[in-house]
């Protein structure tokens, strides 16, 4: 798909640069409209802090959001091992209380879904990738997204220095459902939830600040020839998922206000009448559904806020890697726009045992089931891509090809808590872990993965090694998957999730030998990230410099004055795009791929698709 | 190549542990028979779906390795197979939710003959109240909760003076009768579980919630707190007990009703905690309406 060949007399073509010689062409079939407006100056820090630091440029920004994200990431792994130590060995490490248990459990979630998922997302491949995708030399507001990084940081602080107050972190599950959370009788219900609450509210406020910039560059920023229809699909994963953000943050920040007021001036937002310990606390009136409606509204979409990304750049990981384009990219774009208009109106299928209303179950079973549609065409979609194509089965695609797999999987079981009465018996058993972990954990994080394997030559100039990066991948895949795809079963069984220990019931008994595996299979998860770690430290030191695009790609970011670009991206002249960025494979081309920036008139005897 | 083999390998795993798994659900001993089934249904068509896709995909993977006087086809978009499976997915996930929401309709709709039971829990426990002689329960508050009125039944409340009270985390429930679980909580969220039933509702301090279900098997059954509720919250655990009609009968005579245990207390002790009781309620009042 290229340009549209426009006879417009009257107007000099604006990139008639290289079409002297091209034979049997007019200049104006090279025509992209000039640059409405002028470029942005940019500010080039020259001390060490204002170039690492407290730098203005989206790149290094997006390098800061990774690595704190990863960090935060760690720490949620190591509680995860926590976590299954009690689960499959209890009693093994005395030092795990159930309070300890409960405490690990609310902070991985919070960690897993919010400080690492969307800050890595959005704010690092965010950053990182959408100025260099859409051909612009920065975000538009670089000064505010410093910012955004800066409270991204003061937010993970202060989320970890909860781990050293007095009663330690909170322990309500990441949920946060009142009245339990303020109330005594669970871990952390002083000072823990409060640096939670204060840490959820700067996360927000630091995250609107970037998402304002991510919009805000994608609308207005592109370059001359970008339209809307050329972006790559993952410069649409992460814009929708901002748009959506922004839309979905402002309940939690109420809902962490709000139950900050009743926690700490005696406010009665969520809280009814309580009787403790025989006496009756000063609250009343308040609803404890409220708070959930609040949450779920943002909770919801945020499933959403991490998938529609990672959806984006795993269609252009299968594209680059199948040497064929994207099956169906129009498809592809309404998916995710549809997707995540919908996601709006699904919240309460979190809800369906809750006490709020019961014929709300049947509004919401429906919209539920009707987000399957376009996300199973995105599936068909990628499946179709891989047909027919020239699959290198490279470490990129091997994630990609997990990604498949865990989202299909995680998918699926999705219908059936979506199906609300399917949902009364599974829903707050394991079904509902192994389900989310394996839709929302382990599929995303074959994204990154992906992503890390194919951007770390543009970020670092360096290959990473093949070998060490495929045993990295079947040691997380198989591991994952042996982790999550028996744990439904244990839902099946009536396993309840969020217990200490479950073992008096005799149809419980039965699922010991299983968690003692399932634990196994978490360690070795967990300690094979090392294999990447150590990866990325050996490529850094001895690996083998990249060659400019190495995977002989298309979109705008392999297409740079310099690899890894510099501050500013593209060097004395912005790219002009004429074409989208899947043109691989085309009919009578010289070379499989046609980067974006090629005019018509250098493959004017190819069969390129018009749009 | 060999990475199709173990992405192969990995469907055919997953569907032989689905074969063999040790591991399923619980024998049901409730009506909820329709929930097994819809499950059963989805398992079908989503298994099916998934082991599609997988096998799809993995076949590409053998035929479609990069080589490299290969070229790979170059079409776009495809309207017609596009339409096709999109009509397909949603008739497929229509199927699925028709029988969905059936079941839900009977889930929310309670028969006319069932039983009411007043469960309410607190941290960490469980306790019973049933109907007396007149078949209504006595309405509740929470601020009349103390020692001489375990339920804070409302004293002015002639229903409420031949309700039954269990006061023990086991209940008894007649086979083959319908009953309405009535949930209410003086504290946080809770839930009252029985795998073996399939069914299950939060607890909400503030309002009452409710579900229902036909037990149809005797035997004794544990209860699980399944809605996360605190430290405790693993240990908050209950029995239930579904007895033939005859012996239940014989174990609801043997148990005490709110009157008895008034009758219990001596009588003027007993007006002065009614004029307390009064005087509290009335102060919440006075403090809500503020």
């Amino acid at each position: 798909m290229s340009d549209e060949y426009e006879n417009k007399s009257g107007y000099q073509a604006q990139s008639s640069e290289a079409l002297t010689g091209s034979a049997g062409s007019t200049p104006d079939m090279d025509y992209v409209r000039p640059a409405e407006l002028p470029e942005q100056d940019l500010y080039h820090g020259h001390t060490f802090l204002t170039k690492w630091v407290f730098c203005q440029d989206a790149k290094v920004i997006g390098v800061q959001y990774f690595l704190t994200a990863v960090f935060t990431g760690i720490v949620g792994l190591i509680l995860s091992w926590l976590m299954r130590l009690q689960l499959g060995f209890p009693g093994l490490a005395g030092f795990i209380t159930a309070e300890h248990y409960y405490q690990f459990v609310t902070m991985h979630g919070m960690i897993m879904v919010v400080y690492f998922l969307t800050a890595l997302f959005l704010g690092g491949f965010g950053n990182y990738l959408i100025p260099l995708m859409v051909g612009a030399r920065d975000m538009v507001f670089p000064y505010v997204n410093m910012l955004s990084f800066w409270m991204f940081f003061v937010a993970v602080a202060i989320l970890m220095a909860s781990f050293f107050v007095p009663g330690g972190p909170t322990g309500a599950g990441w949920t946060l459902y009142p009245p339990q959370t303020i109330l005594e009788g669970t871990p952390g219900s002083g000072m823990g939830i409060l640096l939670m609450l204060i840490s959820l509210a700067l996360f927000v406020i630091g995250f609107t600040m970037g998402g304002l910039n991510y919009m805000i560059t994608v609308l207005q920023a592109r370059t001359r020839g970008m339209t809307l229809m050329r972006m790559p699909l993952t410069v649409w994963g992460i814009f929708t998922a901002t748009v959506l953000a922004m839309l979905a943050f402002p309940a939690l920040l109420v809902s962490a206000i709000m139950m900050t007021l009743d926690k700490v001036i005696g406010t009665s937002f969520f809280m009814p009448t309580i009787l403790k310990a025989g006496e009756v606390l000063e609250y009343g009136g308040g609803s404890p559904i409220l708070f959930q409606h609040l949450f779920w509204f943002f909770g919801h979409p945020e499933v959403y806020i991490v998938a529609l990304p990672a959806f984006g750049i795993v269609s252009d990981l299968i594209s680059v890697h199948a040497r064929k384009n994207i099956f169906g990219y129009r498809m592809m774009v309404w998916a995710i726009v549809g997707i995540g208009a919908l996601s709006f109106f699904v919240w309460a299928h979190h809800m369906y045992v809750s006490g709020m209303n019961p014929w709300f179950g049947f509004f919401f079973a429906t919209t539920t089931l009707i987000i399957a549609v376009p996300t199973a065409m995105k599936v068909y979609n990628w499946i179709l891509t891989l047909w027919r194509g020239n699959i290198r089965i490279n470490t990129v695609m091997l994630w990609c090809l997990g990604f498949i797999v865990t989202f299909v999987n995680g998918g699926i079981t999705g219908i059936f808590l979506g199906n609300v009465s399917v949902d009364v018996p599974l829903s707050d058993t394991y079904f509902v872990v192994a389900h989310f972990h394996m839709v929302m954990g382990i599929a995303p994080v074959m994204v990154i993965m992906g992503a890390v394997y194919h951007w770390f030559p543009l970020i670092t100039g360096r290959l990473l090694n093949e070998t060490l990066g495929k045993w990295h991948f079947w040691a997380t895949f198989l591991g994952a998957y042996s982790i999550y795809f028996p744990m439904h079963y244990l839902g099946f069984i009536g396993v309840p999730r969020r217990y200490y220990e479950m073992y008096d019931s005799p149809y419980m008994t039965s699922a010991v030998g299983m968690n003692e595996f399932i634990s196994l299979a978490a360690f070795l998860v967990g300690a094979a990230q090392f294999i990447l770690i150590f990866n990325i430290i050996k490529t850094l030191k001895t690996g083998k410099p990249a060659p400019k695009n190495p995977w002989k790609a298309n979109s705008l970011e392999w297409h740079t004055s310099t690899q890894p670009p510099e501050h500013g991206n593209f060097g004395e002249r912005l790219p002009v795009v004429h074409r989208w960025p899947y043109d691989f494979s085309v009919p009578g081309a010289k070379d499989d791929f046609i980067p974006q920036t090629t005019p018509p008139s250098e493959v004017v005897h190819t069969k390129v698709e018009k749009t | 190549m060999h990475a199709g083999i173990i992405f192969f390998l990995v469907i055919l795993g997953s569907i032989l542990f689905h074969i063999f798994t040790p591991w399923y659900w619980t024998d049901i001993a409730s009506n909820w028979k329709g929930m097994d089934d819809t499950i059963t249904l989805t398992f079908w068509v989503g298994g099916g779906v998934f082991v599609a896709v997988c096998l799809f995909m993995i076949y590409c993977v053998f035929k479609y390795s990069y080589k490299e006087d290969r070229k790979a086809e170059y079409k776009p978009e495809d309207k017609k197979l596009e339409k096709i499976l999109t009509v397909a997915t949603t008739l497929g996930v229509a199927a699925l939710l028709a029988p969905g929401l059936i079941i839900w309709n009977q889930y929310v709709n309670v028969p006319k003959n069932s039983i009411e039971i007043d469960v309410m829990a607190w941290q960490w426990g469980w306790q019973y109240r049933l109907p007396g002689n007149d078949g209504k329960l006595g309405t509740t508050k929470v601020v009349n909760i103390n020692d001489d009125n375990p339920f804070g039944i409302n004293l002015d409340d002639p229903y409420g003076r031949d309700d039954v009270m269990v006061q023990s985390d086991i209940i008894n429930l007649e086979n083959n009768r319908p009953v309405k679980i009535l949930l209410r909580s003086v504290d946080v969220l809770h839930n009252w579980y029985v795998p073996q039933f399939r069914a299950k509702m939060d607890a909400v301090p503030g309002v009452v919630t409710y579900y229902w279900f036909e037990p149809n098997k005797v035997g004794e059954y544990e209860v699980l707190c399944a809605e996360y509720c605190g430290v405790g919250h693993y240990a908050m655990r209950g029995g239930v007990e579904v007895q033939d009609p005859n012996s239940y009968q014989e174990w609801l005579g043997e148990q005490e009703t709110f009157s008895d245990l008034l009758a219990k207390q001596n009588k003027e002790i007993e007006t002065k905690k009614v004029a307390k009781n009064n005087s509290n309620i009335e102060k919440v009042i006075y403090k809500e309406e503020k």
